[in-house]
């Protein structure tokens, strides 16, 4: 069945083989920001999946009524009411991550990752293939922020998803839950990525390998050109 | 006085790069060259400041109509659009502004240290003036640090890097080290 055989494929390309974070570097921010805990980390994921999949389903149904020169707007707009709508759900449901996340909950709007999906796949598929795909980048992002954030409370605070660990407690390395840490953390992660799928380094993050650049209305050539 | 701490605590306390971690897109994408550095920041500063000004009001809109919760569809709105325009403006009436400037704005409009220093405005409930002054030590925040950064790079450049570390991983560790010694304000002011 080819047919499942290709939906099955738009799901499973964003855990690993496209994976939003450690791949294609979208998102950063927050892979960098709440990932002092694993649990932050795989609610901001979640947050993100619910936020990707919702704005992906309305994008999908809208995409014939949106007109283009105007569908930077309508996309954000879509995109922000469905982060209003989720930090509600957490303020009221979930108080103790709605505080750790903080102001990277608002921010979720302007995740290039959404965004990307909205203007790349969304718009230009239907509504089954953006749902899939929207889930799929989403619990992709969610996996690359839940491994960083273990890493990241294991040695900074020597707990792991509230459990302490033996050694590592009593001896916690603090630079790992500290901006710098995040840093580091995520710079070892993409390398070992790296490593392990035995492919050439990605490419330089600049705005040609950026897919919102079509979007931001240049061209690939009118990114590159001022990295020379 | 006040003025003053907010001003420094923007740009080194709370580095919104390094130590709040928002515009990393651009942090890493941009910092290639100090020419390109010094013009993104550029263009940050002055869409931040404006930003500020623009979205103080509509807040003080919103409250007026008890539809706070509205904050973040009508602060992204206003900064996409505020983008656009002065796009055109500058196209029109400043060209080599515009020429130096251009090609970065479209990318500000998704860029969340923007949005996040407008909404952090209102969390912190800052006065219009203040909030002012945080966005432009915010703005000079982000400037310093993709600076700073675009040296770091260079060095990169000519180093001998493992394979694996290639490209962006190593770009990472070295923000990890400039990271490193914004710690060294922490605690500025207690």
């Amino acid at each position: 069945m080819p047919e499942n055989k290709s939906s099955m494929h738009e799901f499973t390309k964003g855990l690993i083989k496209e994976n939003p974070t450690l791949v294609t570097l979208l998102g950063m921010c927050p892979t960098l920001a709440v990932t002092t805990m694993a649990v932050n980390g795989i609610g901001m994921g979640l947050a993100t999946t619910f936020v990707l999949v919702c704005s992906n389903i309305v994008i999908s149904l809208l995409k014939n009524v949106i007109p283009k020169a105007v569908r930077l707007p309508c996309f954000i707009v879509i995109i922000a009411g469905f982060v209003t709508l989720i930090s509600f759900i957490l303020q009221g449901y979930f108080p103790a991550l709605y505080s750790a996340l903080g102001i990277f909950l608002s921010l979720i709007t302007v995740n290039c990752i959404i965004l990307g999906r909205a203007e790349a796949f969304a718009s230009k598929n239907k509504l089954l293939p953006s749902i899939l795909d929207g889930l799929g980048m989403g619990l992709g992002f969610t996996l690359s922020l839940f491994v960083m954030g273990s890493l990241r409370e294991i040695f900074g605070s020597g707990s792991w998803l509230g459990f302490k660990i033996p050694v590592i407690s009593s001896n916690p390395v603090l630079i790992f839950i500290m901006p710098a840490g995040g840093f580091f953390v995520l710079g070892c992660i993409i390398a070992m990525v790296n490593k392990i799928a035995n492919r050439k380094p990605p490419a330089e993050i600049s705005c040609s390998n950026c897919p919102n650049a079509e979007m931001c209305g240049q061209t690939k050539e009118d990114c590159t050109r001022e990295d020379k | 006085m006040k003025l003053i701490i907010i001003l420094i605590t923007a740009v080194f306390v709370n580095n919104i790069v390094l130590s709040q971690f928002m515009g990393i897109c651009p942090f890493l994408g941009v910092s290639k060259q100090l020419k390109s550095s010094v013009g993104m920041g550029g263009a940050v500063i002055f869409v931040m400041v404006c930003a500020t000004a623009c979205t103080y009001p509509v807040y003080k809109l919103l409250e007026l109509a008890k539809v706070e919760y509205l904050q973040t569809v009508a602060f992204i709105l206003v900064i996409a659009l505020f983008v656009q325009l002065v796009e055109i403006v500058l196209k029109k009436t400043m060209p080599p502004l515009y020429k130096a400037l251009g090609v970065y704005l479209p990318l500000i409009t998704t860029n969340c240290a923007v949005l996040g220093v407008t909404i952090s405005n209102i969390d912190n409930s800052y006065t219009f003036v203040q909030s002012i002054v945080n966005a432009l030590g915010t703005g000079l925040a982000f400037t310093l640090a993709l600076v700073l950064f675009s040296g770091v790079r260079a060095r990169i450049a000519d180093s001998d890097i493992p394979e694996t570390f290639k490209g962006v991983p190593a770009t990472l560790v070295a923000a990890s080290i400039v990271s490193l010694s914004f710690m060294g304000f922490g605690g500025l002011f207690s």
